[in-house]
């Protein structure tokens, strides 16, 4: 009698312990101040639940994080939760049975009505099933000013490409480079991409990246894009920076006029404690079409062979879309919040400007989820090259984008 | 006990006749044993590896494997990839380079070392240290050096010469060379001692008669040790040839491939197109031709080196 006693009183400990602490490993490529401070945010709030987040960051982006993730995952040996930017990338590993089904949390949640917008939840769902939570939306499609730059160049700050390019010698004068940019293939490409949207319209942007036609990339349209390229490659001359934040860090200390950059640069100047509108200015769609890609990161989540831990799982996939730390989070790194009901704490100036536009709906698919991480390797290439070589011209770069965008699947 | 006992079945044989030959197959048969885990693992990893690869990369494998055959589109693809082509011209030069600069400086300090210098030991951790590090380490440690803001380049201006300028790293034109150097600093120390080891092994009678026929010491290297320490640069050969083809790490610390593409190698073509562009079909593709290429330049020189007639 006594031992039965204390044998169920054991066993309520066990399962009232492993019910508490789940602990569990989640990979992301989240690295610089900014982006450091925002992923905290996430695990404060699930050590606070009394589980254990372990933190698996991997420094060095994206397409260095994302192999070591995926042969991870396909050596067996998967981490509990991982980042992606939902679209195309975690495709094959759903088709693959790889990836937990999430749709149960989804619809208990109510993930359907919430997620603003629906796009995004769209890029989670493959044959009606929803396999990622979304935490945010980026948007590529930001230019990023530094005020100081333009007041020691004597010039007016820039409100468009055209006013840009114009004051642009200016700055060089005094010392400046106008543009910066690092020297990672997929910077290159980003800025492309905010240019072509900028200059060619977003009509010619979706027939060339949803509809891949490329009669449109041979077209008067995207001719003046690659022609703009050109003379931004000659802007950016005399940085020689890596990483985008360090390009970043370039427009905070005022070496650097301006930076194409996604709106996670904005971490940086939070950071900094550099003030939106006072020490440096933003330009969504380069000032000249105001719109924002509705990209983003996403978490998924390995199918494992632990109950607990898909319990432990599902418990996260709720956590992240949680209006407390959808709020400190998207405040910490930047980004918009995935959910049209909260209101961020501190919505400086730009943040205001993408709300609005996400709120009058002026928003674009995401270039990932158009284009296939095959097909953007190949883009990366072809737009750094022409980056680093001066004797290539646009001409050139326009015929080669054109074939690639031919073959894309 | 064994021995006797063979002793014992050969004496039977000469008895016996023919009738009691014993089966080769059973000769030295624990032996045989011992060594067929390792047989095992040439046949499936190593071969089986290099088949599966080959047979895969005529398939349009994404980010998982699957048989549907694609004939050879990725190849074709593959030749028609400027990245690729880059990378190619990339790994020969740094393979001449690394290949002839590993050799004659590892050679020319192991025979200084050898003309009994004070301090050889001192001297011959400090060569071989740099060997002890990863090149992820080896990369990083010279993208600092060799950056213009905070390394060489702002030494010396520092010190007074103010148009001085040595920037590879941003220099499409000579990155290979960044990469050389950093490539030499850590692989001559170990091609160092393994010639070091290769001089001490020359009989000390050699220099005697050397010396009394009045041949000169540089002559005396040339002609007669350089040839006598044959197997001992077959060794530093397949071991300098081996790390210029996995050239990897060493790039992606240093450069990651860049300015543009001017620094890419076959090694981080594989891994970019697998793994970042999801296409495992094209890197199978270019693993094949990797395995080509080295088959073309090994099979010749193996034939020549160690077919025809035995040594020793």
């Amino acid at each position: 009698m006594k031992l039965t006693t204390k044998l169920m009183a054991f066993s309520a400990i066990v399962s009232a312990s492993s019910a508490s602490a789940v602990e569990l490993e989640v990979m992301h490529w989240w690295t610089s101040g900014g982006e450091a401070a925002a992923v905290a945010k996430f695990a404060e709030a699930w050590d606070a639940s009394g589980n254990k987040w372990i933190d698996g960051a991997i420094a060095g982006g994206g397409d260095t994080a994302r192999p070591i993730m995926v042969s991870r995952i396909i050596g067996g040996d998967p981490p509990a939760a991982f980042q992606f930017n939902h679209g195309r990338q975690a495709e094959e590993l759903i088709e693959a049975g790889l990836l937990l089904d999430l749709t149960d949390v989804a619809e208990a949640e109510g993930w359907a009505d919430i997620v603003n917008p629906p796009s995004l939840l769209d890029a989670c769902t493959v044959d009606g099933r929803i396999y990622c939570a979304p935490v945010n939306i980026h948007s590529w499609q930001w230019m990023w000013l530094s005020n100081g730059a333009y007041e020691k160049a004597g010039v007016p700050v820039p409100t468009n490409w055209a006013e840009f390019t114009e004051t642009a010698p200016a700055l060089q004068e005094a010392g400046i480079t106008p543009l910066a940019m690092g020297g990672q293939s997929w910077q290159q490409n980003g800025a492309f991409g905010v240019m072509a949207v900028a200059l060619a319209g977003e009509e010619a942007w979706l027939a060339v990246n949803r509809d891949k036609n490329a009669d449109v990339v041979m077209g008067p349209e995207y001719a003046r894009v690659f022609e703009a390229f050109g003379a931004a490659r000659e802007l950016s001359a005399g940085l020689n920076v890596q990483d985008w934040n360090q390009a970043t860090a370039a427009v905070i200390n005022d070496t650097a006029g301006a930076q194409i950059m996604g709106d996670w640069a904005q971490g940086e100047f939070a950071v900094a404690g550099k003030v939106a509108g006072t020490d440096y200015s933003c330009l969504p769609g380069l000032g000249d079409v105001a719109i924002l890609s509705t990209g983003g990161d996403a978490f998924y989540f390995p199918v494992v062979d632990d109950a607990e831990i898909t319990a432990g799982q599902k418990e996260l996939a709720a956590m992240l879309l949680s209006p407390p730390v959808q709020v400190s989070f998207n405040s910490a790194k930047g980004s918009l919040p995935i959910r049209g009901d909260v209101d961020l704490t501190t919505v400086n100036e730009c943040t205001q400007k993408g709300l609005d536009l996400l709120a009058a709906g002026n928003i674009l698919p995401a270039g990932e989820t158009l284009i296939s991480p095959d097909t953007t390797t190949q883009l990366n290439d072809l737009m750094t090259e022409f980056w680093n070589t001066p004797s290539m011209t646009p001409a050139e770069v326009q015929e080669q984008y054109a074939a690639i965008i031919a073959d894309a699947d | 006990m064994a021995l006797s006992e063979a002793a014992h079945a050969g004496a039977q044989t000469e008895q016996g006749g023919p009738s009691h030959k014993p089966v080769r197959l059973f000769k030295n048969i624990s032996a045989k044993i011992a060594s067929l885990p390792m047989v095992f693992t040439a046949l499936v990893v190593f071969l089986g590896g290099t088949i599966w690869t080959v047979v895969y990369s005529f398939t349009d494998s994404g980010l998982l494997p699957r048989l549907r055959w694609d004939g050879l589109d990725q190849y074709e693809r593959l030749w028609n990839s400027r990245k690729w082509l880059v990378s190619i011209e990339n790994l020969a030069i740094y393979g001449v380079c690394s290949l002839i600069g590993t050799l004659v400086i590892g050679f020319t300090l192991a025979a200084l070392l050898d003309r009994k210098v004070r301090g050889e030991g001192v001297l011959r951790t400090i060569f071989l240290y740099p060997f002890a590090l990863s090149f992820i380490v080896t990369g990083l440690v010279w993208q600092w050096i060799l950056n213009p803001q905070l390394g060489l380049q702002s030494v010396v201006r520092g010190m007074g010469w103010e148009s001085f300028t040595f920037d590879p790293l941003n220099n499409s034109k000579i990155v290979m060379f960044g990469l050389l150097i950093a490539g030499l600093w850590q692989g001559t120390g170990l091609i160092m001692c393994i010639m070091l080891a290769g001089l001490r092994g020359i009989d000390e009678d050699i220099w005697k008669a050397a010396r009394v026929d009045g041949i000169g010491t540089v002559k005396t290297y040339i002609r007669v040790i350089i040839p006598m320490m044959r197997p001992v640069f077959v060794t530093s050969l397949v071991l300098i040839a081996s790390g210029i083809v996995k050239l990897y790490d060493l790039v992606v610390a240093q450069t990651s491939g860049g300015p543009g593409i001017s620094s890419e190698v076959p090694a981080k073509y594989v891994m970019t197109a697998m793994f970042g562009g999801q296409n495992l079909g094209q890197g199978f593709a270019a693993s094949t031709m990797m395995l080509v290429t080295v088959v073309i330049i090994l099979v010749p020189w193996a034939i020549l080196e160690f077919g025809g007639k035995k040594r020793g």
